[in-house]
């Protein structure tokens, strides 16, 4: 239990908040019809909103795996109420997609609990009875629904009150799958209760005291039985994904892969060159302006532009790191903004040369040899097309960043005076960063304006420049796998969570912070190449 | 027949049910498969973000109108169902909701709000052959290019707006010199671009400053000096209303009394409380005053009875793209696109603007622009 | 293929004619009102900018950290004015007393609201690597935004016009208005405040020390942590005594209003040098004023390019801005 000096530091820090978000939250006024609305209930949802998760970063320092247990718990029972109470959203009656993926997310909390706790061995039979439950629910549910369309029309009426698992509401059949899924859920929660009470009697020995040296979750990726399957079953995913889920989702998957590739591109210059840019984007918009003007201008082709675009890249890379190679760090951070932003505006000015503000529009998809594609079948293969970039860019970072270009960068990023002592060309470096950097940027550029068939340069705001530093930042600087995750987390979240609408770039900031308190080195921390000698005559 | 809609008032009553309902994940709402007996109707525009005050109101006014042909037996038999997607207003944003109401088999779609949005999904509309009808995209793109012959709109094109201006300030206000000011956004520089074309175009009076200000910037007094010293007898200014409040404040403050018109954009009540006094005289275009046509008057009150507010900016608008795509379904008895676009070509539809129909590029056939001026804190007819 | 190109480039360049009237505009530049008014306009968005660089500037020479997050101070800042003064007002105090109250307020707020951040979102990550607490300080930007956006309102709020209009500035008051001039006023007198208070007292001793090295601060007895806070603290006041006076001069507020304000501010920091207290002071005005003379004599359609040019050359000819210390570099 949490002491009671915790208790009293967080009705103190109840307060502070309840102070601090005052005039804001509470207030509201109207300047011109000089009105004032007090609203008094806010305050009181400060205060216990940051009561409540205080006492929980309280407890998470305290015992970490009933914190993940809680904050695990809390949103998935709390997820669907919140929707319910806000949408009046009760689509889940009717078994789909949504429960199904609201069965499976249970289904990882159950694992997860699994993780925590997995030193019983006579509750983990039990338990991984009810796991299978768990896993297999979705699974036969949707074979039995199937199976319900054919058969349930044949089933005499009469017998139909019998089933328990079938509602029928005049002439309506449900089958209610829920109830299986709330027996189960009873039992779970009910085990796992019973387990977090068992562990907190038990006497867990810290870490540092062990002898096994901790291993980072990150490095089990690394692990050949792991990612192996891991491996397999996500490009299974990705190549099957345009089959299994509609062309709105296949187009949000379109524009997360991108991110993907400007991530990776991006991780060059600043988590493997260690060179801060605020302006990526600007690359990014010469990519798609090349291909829009060339295609509007000479009728270029998109195979023909993809390589122009990243070569126009590159220069733009180039032509932005001449300058800057004397400057150092944040000085490099803020010019590198200001030329994004030179980009931007130019962009919209030159009428003549751009079409200013209203953008290039109509611009060609990409063709395939042979086949008039329908709009669905040009958004798969635009698919394909940037599952191979995404391959191709993987391979090719991979490569470099073992090569001696990439062996410089590293060290041009851990000290850049011993890099020089060490007979590495500092300006030659660096601007191949940047080069290297910028034509990926490019190569997105035109990938995407073939995509949307339309620009315009408020698609390539300094925010988007920030999102994906924060890409970079958050997957762990210089780790592939880390950007490719959190490249899919950051473009993939704000679309999903469309259902909080309002809230949804509130706790996209918030998610930002809170992971960077949290795990400030990101999601996955790069591995370090070290060199053992067991050379015996040293 | 039941549809969806139906069962889940059948089952909402049951506490137990709705309980068990509030199981649901927050990834979107499925929908399943739609009957073939309804009529969807998708909008798409910005439902969020800084320009939602101009998203909104379309829904609502769709739902409104929906609702009540549903009251009435629905059209030709069949219900209407309405689908809202969210665009904000961003052109690579607009492709996906374009996408997902194609992919969700819309019958025709109200939106997007914004040209450039508008412009970035139209594409995939037309390859899917839905007709699209917007109520607040005025770029004059849209219709006079011939790209998109799937698109219709229910507010008349900027250069008809900027015509509208120019006739104003040389036969009204007879200035011989005139500066054009805009917010270098699409919109707004599109709007300022046509002004200058057509005072060149007449070369009866000057234009003696052409520029573009920063939205959001710390403060216009260079530009609002720029105009005083460019001695101008009016200033035509392209843009939002955000802007305009600044820049006329800040010409009143330096006691530059220079006549100022705004387009539509800037006929907003949010311009005058924000500019206050400082809004006096100023001009603005915006779509004919149509308050006490009983359909705008139907609609409107039942907007003020459900939220508590004044409908925003293209309410109207959007009522009568509402009104007028609905009773072209209706009178072309099928939801076939090639139908419906007959029947907006050839039949009148009444709206909150009177009998409109469209012309063969799209545009609405009566629905034109007047000059407003505030007058006493209120936007009032210039005769 | 040939004269196709010819009419390309031509369709790209028809404004060189009026690049040239643009000239003949420059030559005619002993309008001595014209060009008072601009440098007044430019003197007062100087001294808006300075007000917030000062913030960036100081948190950076004591953390090195780029508070992202500043912009929104001074937007939060400016929304407590607001809502105090319209309060205030509809309980029929004189203006002089709103504009006091409300500038106390916006000042109380901003301070907490820099303190509960950097303890929230940067003091964890003091050991972090280098670039996280940026992100988190991005975090916190988007968050602050939509906090405000969610609390109040996402439109346009018209702001009182704090400052009345002085008698004695009406014989001018087409060049400089009565708002500049406060602006000016209090700008320079809080900027003397701030150069005395790290000059002469103990805590602005702490500063400059624990700015100069936060470890040998530690080992004589500065309590680093205290001087940070007393650091965010000061420049969120700053910040938001620029957000009361510019949303009074501009008259309309809204919860985006950080985010331009802030990059430009950041700009004229690293143009004077970030960390220099004087250079950033220094950076701002210039800033202002090239913008309001590139308005005034060229075009405003490229104000920000202007601006932005300028800043990567002077930072080509010295790297660490106007008045930085170029660091030498040591093995």
């Amino acid at each position: 239990m949490l002491p009671l000096k915790d208790i009293r530091n967080g009705l103190m820090v109840a307060g502070w908040f309840v102070f601090l978000t005052f005039p804001l939250m509470v207030i509201k006024v109207n300047p011109v019809e000089k009105t004032i609305v007090w609203r008094w209930p806010n305050m009181l949802y400060v205060a216990a909103g940051s009561f409540i998760a205080y006492l929980y970063v309280k407890l998470a320092q305290k015992n970490k795996k009933a914190a993940i247990l809680v904050a695990c718990w809390t949103a998935y029972l709390a997820l669907p109420l919140i929707r319910y109470f806000m949408y009046q959203d009760i689509s889940i009656l009717i078994w789909d997609t949504t429960t199904s993926i609201y069965a499976a997310v249970g289904a990882f909390h159950m694992i997860l609990t699994l993780c925590l706790f997995h030193k019983h061995h006579i509750l983990r039979k039990i338990l991984s009875g009810i796991w299978l439950l768990f896993i297999g629910t979705p699974v036969v549910m949707l074979l039995a629904q199937a199976a319900g369309k054919i058969l349930l029309p044949k089933i005499p009426a009469a017998l139909h009150f019998l089933t328990p698992f079938i509602i029928t509401i005049e002439h309506i059949q449900f089958w209610n799958w829920i109830r299986i899924l709330w027996v189960a859920l009873a039992c779970y929660l009910l085990y796992s209760s019973l387990q977090t009470y068992l562990a907190s009697k038990r006497n867990i020995m810290p870490d540092h005291l062990t002898n096994e040296p901790k291993i980072r979750w990150s490095q089990y990726l690394y692990k050949r039985p792991v990612y192996l399957p891991l491996l397999t079953f996500c490009s299974t995913f990705f190549l099957l994904f345009p089959h299994l889920f509609s062309t709105y989702q296949v187009n949000i998957m379109i524009s997360a892969l991108m991110y993907v590739v400007l991530g990776l591109g991006l991780n060059i210059v600043v988590g493997v060159a260690g060179l801060l840019d605020l302006g990526y984007v600007a690359f990014y918009a010469v990519g798609a302006y090349s291909y829009a003007l060339l295609n509007m201008h000479f009728d270029l082709g998109f195979w023909v532009v993809l390589p122009i675009g990243g070569i126009l890249g590159a220069f733009f890379g180039i032509l932005l790191g001449i300058p800057v190679l004397r400057l150092r760090g944040d000085y490099l951070a803020i010019v590198t903004l200001g030329f994004g932003e030179i980009i931007r505006l130019v962009l919209e000015n030159w009428n003549d040369f751009s079409q200013g503000p209203s953008g290039i529009s109509n611009i060609d998809r990409p063709p395939l040899p042979g086949v008039d594609l329908s709009l669905e079948g040009s958004i798969v293969y635009m698919y394909y097309l940037t599952i191979v970039m995404v391959i191709f860019t993987i391979f090719v970072v991979n490569r470099l960043q073992d090569s001696r270009i990439g062996r410089a960068w590293f060290a041009l990023r851990e000290d850049e005076i011993a890099c020089q002592a060490m007979g590495i060309d500092k300006m030659k470096t660096k601007l191949t960063a940047f080069a290297l950097g910028a034509t990926w940027a490019g190569m997105v550029g035109v990938l995407f304006a073939a995509k949307t068939t339309f620009v315009n340069p408020a698609s390539f705001t300094f925010l988007e420049s920030a999102i994906i530093l924060c890409i970079v930042v958050l997957g762990g600087m210089g780790s592939i796998v880390g950007v490719i995750i959190s490249a899919l987390v950051l473009i993939l979240m704000p679309e999903y969570l469309r259902a909080f609408s309002d809230y949804r770039m509130l706790v996209f900031g918030a998610v930002l912070v809170i992971m960077m308190v949290f795990k400030p080195r990101g999601l996955i921390s790069s591995v370090r190449r070290t060199y053992t000698i067991n050379d015996e005559t040293l | 027949m039941y549809t969806e809609k139906e069962e889940h008032h059948v089952l909402k009553p049951k506490s137990l049910h709705s309980f068990l309902a509030a199981f649901a994940f927050a990834t979107g709402v499925s929908t399943g498969a739609l009957a073939a007996d309804t009529i969807t109707i998708g909008v798409a525009g910005a439902h969020s973000g800084d320009l939602a005050s101009y998203g909104l109101p379309t829904v609502k006014a769709t739902e409104l109108v929906v609702n009540d042909i549903n009251e009435q037996g629905g059209i030709n038999g069949m219900q209407l169902k309405m689908l809202a997607e969210d665009d904000v207003c961003k052109p690579e944003i607009a492709t996906n909701t374009a996408t997902k109401l194609v992919s969700e088999n819309v019958n025709v779609v109200i939106g997007h709000i914004c040209s450039g949005a508008t412009k970035a999904a139209l594409p995939i509309y037309r390859d899917a052959n839905i007709i699209v009808m917007s109520p607040s995209a005025t770029n004059p793109d849209l219709t006079q290019s011939g790209d998109y012959p799937n698109f219709y709109r229910t507010i008349a094109s900027d250069d008809l707006q900027a015509r509208t201006m120019v006739d104003f300030v040389t036969d009204k206000l007879h200035a011989q010199k005139v500066a054009i000011i805009h917010d270098k956004g699409d919109y707004g520089k599109g709007l300022a671009e046509f002004a200058k074309t057509f005072i060149e175009q007449a070369g009866k009076i000057e234009v003696v400053l052409f520029e573009g200000v920063t939205p959001g910037a710390v403060d216009y007094s260079s530009v609002v000096q720029k105009i005083k010293r460019s001695k101008a007898d009016a200033v035509i200014y392209g843009g939002y209303h955000p802007e305009a409040s600044k820049i006329v404040s800040q010409m009143r403050k330096k006691r530059l009394e220079t006549a100022f018109l705004g387009p539509d954009g800037v006929k907003d009540d949010t311009f005058i409380k924000v500019a206050g006094a400082n809004a006096e005289g100023v001009y603005a275009t915006g779509p004919a005053d149509v308050s006490q046509n009983p359909l705008t008057k139907k609609y409107r009150q039942k907007f003020i009875d459900q939220e508590g507010t004044d409908p925003g900016a293209f309410f109207n608008n959007a009522v009568a793209a509402a009104l007028a795509l609905t009773s072209a379904i209706e009178k072309a008895g099928s939801t076939d696109s090639e139908a419906i676009a007959n029947a907006l070509h050839n039949e009148t539809a009444e709206t909150p603007f009177g009998a409109i129909k469209f012309d063969a590029s799209g545009e609405p056939i009566g629905i034109g622009f007047i000059m407003y001026q505030v007058k006493n804190g209120e936007y009032v007819q210039v005769q | 293929m040939v004269p196709g190109i010819v009419a390309f480039t031509g369709k790209f360049f028809p404004h060189s004619f009026t690049l040239l009237r643009n000239v003949a505009d420059i030559m005619d530049f002993f309008e001595p009102d014209y060009f008072i008014e601009l440098l007044f306009s430019g003197l007062t968005k100087g001294a808006i900018y300075a007000l917030i660089a000062l913030g960036y500037t100081m948190v950076y020479g004591i953390i090195g950290l780029i508070n992202f997050a500043h912009g929104e101070i001074y937007m939060i800042g400016a929304f407590t004015a607001l809502i105090v003064s319209t309060v205030l007002s509809i309980y029929g105090f004189p203006l002089l007393a709103i504009f006091i109250l409300a500038a106390v307020a916006a000042v109380v707020w901003a301070s907490a609201y820099g303190y509960t951040i950097e303890r929230l979102a940067y003091r964890p990550l003091r050991n972090a690597p280098r670039l996280s607490p940026l992100i988190s300080a991005i975090g916190m930007s988007i968050f602050l935004q939509n906090y405000v956006l969610l609390a109040q309102t996402s439109d346009f709020q018209p702001f009182p016009a704090l400052v009345p209009d002085f008698a004695f500035m009406e014989p001018v008051a087409h060049i400089v208005g009565s708002t500049d001039l406060v602006i000016l006023v209090v700008s320079v007198i809080v900027m003397i405040l701030l150069t005395v208070m790290i000059k002469f007292t103990r805590t602005g001793k702490a500063m400059r020390a624990t700015a100069q090295d936060k470890k040998m601060a530690l080992l004589v007895g500065i309590n680093v942590d205290n001087v940070i806070s007393i650091t965010f603290i000061t420049g969120s006041a700053l910040a938001a005594i620029g957000g009361l006076l510019i949303a009074s001069h501009v008259g309309q507020i809204n919860f985006y209003i950080g985010f331009i304000a802030g990059i430009k501010a950041f700009t004229a920091a690293v143009l004077g040098g970030i960390g220099s207290i004087p250079g950033a002071v220094l950076g701002s005005f210039i800033l202002g004023l090239t913008e309001s003379f590139a308005t005034g004599y060229v075009s405003s359609d490229y104000e920000d390019v202007f601006a932005f040019s300028l800043l990567v050359l002077i930072l080509i000819f010295r790297p660490a801005g106007l008045l930085g210390k170029s660091t030498i570099e040591k093995v």
